[in-house]
């Protein structure tokens, strides 16, 4: 997702009237993510409609468990404070910081995900046991890929994290990215949580 | 000679409004109208036709003009006159679409309501359309109807199939791949072709075995998707006696364009005998125990069945027998 | 907007010590917003010849009743591929490719605000657009373009999964499109050009982006749905499992209603700014255009319904739609009368360029008046699926989107390449496009009326005589590109060197060499006026080149 700065830097070099580019990469993420949001807006309205009209959904549903999925839901909503605290220490030039906090925020991801296949496992019903079953599966697995890909992000950062000055109080476009990304996916499963679960 | 704007302007529209009406009333675009719905839908077009040919006019008109009256002169190289605006003139183009489009709005949800759009099975709503046919002695009886058919429309894709009071014949109406197949409730009969009742008010119960299908009556100006897993009500009132073509209008897959069928409209006498003849015969071979294999009253579109090559691979796949006709027919009844 | 001094960049016309052009870079993965603004022009233009050969397919089998030409299974294949690939493939990428190529330059940016995404987002068009057309080997969709369950989980899986994996892929490059549209005329002006300042090309640009960017995720969460259907099994749309079909169709014009207002919305801009420059006018209203974007831009999210009148879709709802629906005439007048307005008193040259624009304005109108009639919900009821909803919409797409593109196509044409195109020609494509598609569409209407309905392959004889014209139109289609594709060719290799601005315009673009240069502007732009100042030009702008070109 990195732009080419040199473009900009060209410019710079030769614009007389010179004015700083203002970098728009948050921006564009931003723009990303309502994209993103409008597809699960779009999943989370057809299984409203299908619970009001489809005939496969009316009537009891499945009760699922709650403890476990619960328990991810607290590991993952607190898990964006504990990143939140790498993105503050980088800017005051801490990689060390940045390297513990985004570390426990990757363990954090990886147990929500544990959590949610050993969920899977455990359930009585299949993926195309019913259409409840198959919209619960499609909606955290959908949800689950964007954890990974979350994940990704994250061990990324750490990954540059390891050559000195890749990310300082000045330049930090990754770790704001990956933080900005996981909140994403934070308030989805609550969204989700919220309708799968209680609702 | 000297003639001021206003005139001209005046003979213009005058000019535009006469054309206008003109042809939006002799049009010749439509086929006949044979249901009272026809007509009040042939209304709404014809005035929308007389809206059309005056926006038509006028805009292709202005292009026109201005492409001949403005030209650039050869060599001329210095720009027009600087305009940027005029705001009473934007109010004005503004407006009057406006208005136009409410009034279009106002007026099709009138006639929506009329040919009973908002509620097919609520007979009270529109006894404008009905006052000539229904009768008075039935109307009395169709409360509970009308309740019954209140709850089904609120509750969308719930819908069941519903019996209507006796004033109104009451089909019951499934598309598969590539035909139809009416069941007239209260009797035995299940047929390919539609038969109706002129006069009378018919209500069908649409839906759908396999895939979405859509029964259309161009010359009812009908049309309503069939469904697979609901029942959809829709209420016609056709006037004209006479064979119309009756259409699947929702692609349906390879044959979609021969699933095609009739509708009878006959006098009400003949109607009944029709039936009646029709029922002796179901009867008949639903005692016969070779009529298994014998799918020749099974209604099929006599067209389609000439067409073997066409359909021979489907009909085996689906299994038209009687046996499957009367699980249908069963089905419906309950 | 105060009168600046005019920075010229370069308005002496590019003489030969331009760099050769290097041909290759075409086929790479360039960053540069222009060289991606051409793949795309010409990569779509490609599939659109694809397109109108499956059109001149199923013409071929309407020109009898009977179905004799092709299979009726291939024949819904050809149809569904045919709106496939003329919205996703052709008209969503093209006008991607005017905005790519003109709103850097209109807007005195050096580029786009995300130079490489905007490669990544080309670079999924090609793949996708040949993985369509590689699902002629296995059998193709064949559930129309709007490819409604249950039908499209019943036919062939393989064909059916390319369509859907396809669309998805151009899905996805239209959102990153509309990323960098969006951040790029937000946040890349130049200081001194406001909002107020902008072509209303940037305006339209800016709803279009929008739109794709709200609309085009949820076809994506269908397709998901969908395709789950198709290859697992799961029952979202099938009622024998208990899912509705319904669902899929509310989602599906969620997107697809929307969509026709992104492939129209350039355009009107396109015609925005055509149309002052060869009628050497002011633009008429600017304010009003501008904002009638926006406003169409949120109308387009809540109408998406009137497709489904037919298909029981709750009452009351249908009354909402439908007055939804008629209230985008509104804004949509707006722009219409302004474009009259503009030309009216004005010193218009009827070259190519203004001829398919007014030809644009023409053609749309009656479109969107049968689009009205059809949001009637008593009448679409006797219409819906016929002929008649065929002919509005390529009364839209053809007369409106295709026109207004051709029309941009001859105005920056010298621009893009450098050259002009011959004029004999283009008018020559002009006349027989326009005979052309009214002999092919304007009968349908009457088709429709009288009760043809749309995709079947079969049809009553009694209507033998009027499809019989409308196939002959598409062969005057047909041939109406011959000279367009011999004038395109010819003139970007040998026609006539263009100055940087011939048609003596005012926007930006027109301030630098023809082609621009890489980055295209050497030091930062600074607006000489108000993009539509004709009629009030500052002194420095009266002394323009001479609009004749200048030959090699
Ligand atoms: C570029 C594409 C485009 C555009 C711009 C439009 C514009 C409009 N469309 Fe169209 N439409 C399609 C592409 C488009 N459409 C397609 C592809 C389909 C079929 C899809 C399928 O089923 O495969 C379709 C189908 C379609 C339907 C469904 C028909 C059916 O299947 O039964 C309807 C119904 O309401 C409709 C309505 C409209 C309206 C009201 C407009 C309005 O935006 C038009 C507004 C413009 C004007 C009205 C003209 C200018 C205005 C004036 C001069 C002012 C004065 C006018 C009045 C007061 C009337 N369209
Ligand atoms: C932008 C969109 C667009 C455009 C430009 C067109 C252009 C044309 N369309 Fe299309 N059309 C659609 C969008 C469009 N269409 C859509 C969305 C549908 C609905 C599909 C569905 O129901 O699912 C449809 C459906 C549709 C039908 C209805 C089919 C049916 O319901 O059974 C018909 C029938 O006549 C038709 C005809 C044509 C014709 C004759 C052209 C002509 O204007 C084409 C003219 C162009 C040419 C003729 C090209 C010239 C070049 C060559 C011939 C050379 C060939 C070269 C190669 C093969 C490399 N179209
Ligand atoms: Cu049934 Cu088309
Ligand atoms: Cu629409």
């Amino acid at each position: 997702m990195t732009t080419t700065t040199s473009t900009h830097l060209t410019t710079e070099t030769i614009t007389e009237h010179h004015h700083p580019h203002p970098d728009h990469r948050i921006l564009g993420l931003y723009m990303f993510l309502i994209a993103e949001g409008m597809i699960f807006v779009g999943l989370f309205v057809a299984y409203f409609t299908f619970r009001a009209v489809a005939p496969g959904m009316q009537g009891e549903l499945p009760k699922l468990e709650l403890m476990l999925p619960g328990i991810n839901t607290i590991i993952l909503v607190s898990s964006s404070f504990v990143m939140n605290r790498g993105q503050l220490a980088i800017k005051k030039n801490d990689t060390k910081g940045l390297q513990f906090w985004f570390g426990l925020t990757a363990l954090m991801g990886a147990t929500f995900l544990a959590g949610q296949l050993y969920e899977y496992f455990h359930l009585e019903f299949g993926l195309k046991s019913s259409l409840f079953a198959s919209t619960f599966y499609v909606l955290t697995g959908f949800h689950g890929l964007h954890v990974c890909f979350g994940l990704i992000l994250t061990l990324a950062v750490l990954w540059r994290s390891r050559s000195a000055d890749h990310y300082n109080e000045h330049s930090h476009f990754g770790v704001e990215a990956a933080e900005i990304y996981w909140h994403f996916v934070d308030v989805i499963w609550i969204v989700l949580f919220i309708l799968l679960y209680l609702f | 000679m000297n003639v001021p704007s206003q005139v001209i302007t005046l003979l213009f529209g005058i000019g535009l409004t006469l054309v206008s009406l003109w042809y939006g009333y002799n049009h010749h675009l439509l086929p006949i109208a044979a249901s009272k719905e026809a007509v009040l839908i042939d209304e709404l077009f014809n005035v929308m036709m007389v809206i059309s040919t005056g926006i038509f006019v006028l805009v292709q008109g202005a292009i026109l003009f201005v492409a001949f009256r403005y030209q650039r002169e050869e060599g001329d190289e210095t720009d027009a006159k600087y305009i940027h605006g005029n705001i009473p003139l934007e109010i004005v183009w503004t407006a009057i679409p406006s208005v136009i489009v409410l009034a279009l709005s106002l007026y099709s949800f009138d006639v929506y309501e009329q040919i009973g759009g908002l509620n097919p099975m609520d007979h009270s709503s529109h006894q404008g359309v009905r006052q000539e046919i229904s009768n008075k002695k039935q109307k009395m009886q169709s409360n509970g109807v009308q309740e019954a058919a209140v709850m089904n429309a609120e509750m969308p894709g719930m819908a069941m199939p519903l019996a209507a009071d006796d004033s109104a014949v009451t089909i019951n109406v499934s598309g598969m791949q590539f035909a139809w197949l009416f069941n007239y409730v209260g009797t035995e009969v299940t047929t390919g072709e539609l038969h109706l009742p002129v006069g009378r008010d018919i209500i069908l119960n649409l839906t759908a075995m396999d895939v979405l299908h859509a029964f259309w009556v161009p010359e009812f100006r009908i049309k309503q998707d069939a469904v697979p897993g609901r029942t959809i009500p829709i209420r016609i009132s056709p006037t004209v006696e006479g064979t119309y073509p009756l259409i699947c209008a929702e692609l349906c897959g390879a044959y979609h364009g021969v699933m095609r069928s009739q509708v009878i409209v006959q006098s009400e006498r003949d109607y009944n005998a029709w039936l009646s003849e029709q029922a002796v015969a179901m009867k008949e071979q639903n005692q016969d125990a070779d009529s298994k294999n014998s799918v020749s009253t099974v209604a099929l579109y006599p067209e389609l069945l000439s067409d073997t090559e066409y359909l021979a691979p489907y009909a085996k796949k689906l299994g038209v027998t009687v046996d499957h006709l009367q699980a249908i027919q069963a089905q419906q009844q309950s | 907007m105060t009168t600046l001094t005019q920075i010229s960049n370069d308005t002496t016309p590019s003489g030969g010590d331009r760099p050769k052009p290097e041909w290759r870079k075409y086929f790479g993965f360039s960053h540069d917003h222009k060289v991606i603004g051409i793949q795309y022009l010409v990569t779509s233009f490609f599939f659109y010849l694809i397109g109108g050969g499956l059109a001149a397919a199923v013409r071929t089998e309407l020109a009898t009743p009977a179905s004799d030409f092709v299979s009726p299974e291939l024949y819904n294949s050809l149809f569904t591929l045919h709106g496939t690939v003329m919205i996703f493939l052709w008209i969503v990428p093209s006008t991607a490719g005017f905005i790519n190529y003109l709103v850097p330059l209109m807007i005195g940016a050096r580029d786009m605000a995300f130079p490489r995404l905007n490669a990544v987002a080309f670079w999924m068009l090609p793949p996708s657009g040949l993985l369509l057309m590689s699902s002629f080997f296995v059998g193709p969709a064949s559930a129309g373009w709007t490819s409604y369950p249950p039908l499209s989980t019943m036919g062939p899986v393989a064909g059916e999964l390319i369509w859907i994996l396809s669309v998805l892929l151009l899905g996805t490059s239209s959102i990153l499109g509309a990323i960098n549209f969006i951040v790029t005329i937000w946040k890349m002006r130049v200081p001194q050009m406001g909002w107020n300042d902008m072509p209303l090309f940037c305006w339209a640009s800016l709803a279009t982006g929008i739109l794709a960017l709200v609309s085009t995720p949820v076809l994506a969460g269908a397709l998901i749905l969908l395709s789950f259907d198709l290859v697992v099994g799961t029952s979202f749309f099938n009622p024998t499992g208990g899912g509705d079909p319904i669902v899929y169709q509310h989602m599906f014009w969620f997107y697809s209603h929307p969509a026709v207002y992104i492939m129209i919305l350039p355009v009107f801009g396109m015609i925005s700014d055509i149309i002052p420059v060869h009628s050497r006018k002011a633009i008429f209203g600017y304010r009003a255009i501008a904002y009638s974007s926006i406003a169409i831009c949120f109308l387009g999210l809540i109408v998406w319904a009137h497709h489904m009148f037919t298909s029981g879709t709750p009452p009351w709802l249908r009354m909402f739609f439908m007055f939804a629906t008629m209230v985008i005439a509104v804004p949509t007048g707006i722009k219409v009368f302004s474009w009259v307005a503009t030309m009216w008193g004005g010193k218009i040259q009827l070259n190519s360029a203004m001829l398919f624009a007014m030809g644009f304005v023409s053609m749309f109108v009656i479109g969107g008046i049968s689009g009205v009639m059809l949001a009637a919900v008593p009448f679409d009821i006797h219409v819906h699926d016929t002929y008649f909803v065929v002919a509005h919409f390529h009364y839209v797409l053809f007369g409106g989107s295709v026109f207004g593109l051709y029309s941009g196509m001859y105005h920056w044409f010298p621009k893009i390449t450098g050259r002009m195109l011959n004029e004999k020609l283009g008018k020559i494509h002009f006349a027989l496009n326009f005979i052309g598609f009214n002999l092919t569409f304007l009968p349908m209407h009457k088709l429709g009326l009288d009760g043809m309905n749309r995709r079947i392959a079969e049809y009553d004889p009694k209507y033998a005589t009027i499809n019989m014209i409308c196939s002959i139109g598409t062969l005057l289609l047909a041939v109406s590109t011959v000279p367009f594709l011999i004038n395109a060719v010819r003139s970007w290799f040998w026609g006539d060197r263009a100055p940087a601005n011939p048609w003596n315009g005012l926007t930006l673009e027109w301030t630098v060499s023809s082609p621009p240069p890489v980055e295209n502007f050497a030091v930062d732009p600074i607006p000489a006026c108000h993009p539509y100042a004709y009629g009030k030009r500052p002194a420095s702008m009266v002394t323009s080149p001479p609009p004749t070109p200048i030959s090699t």
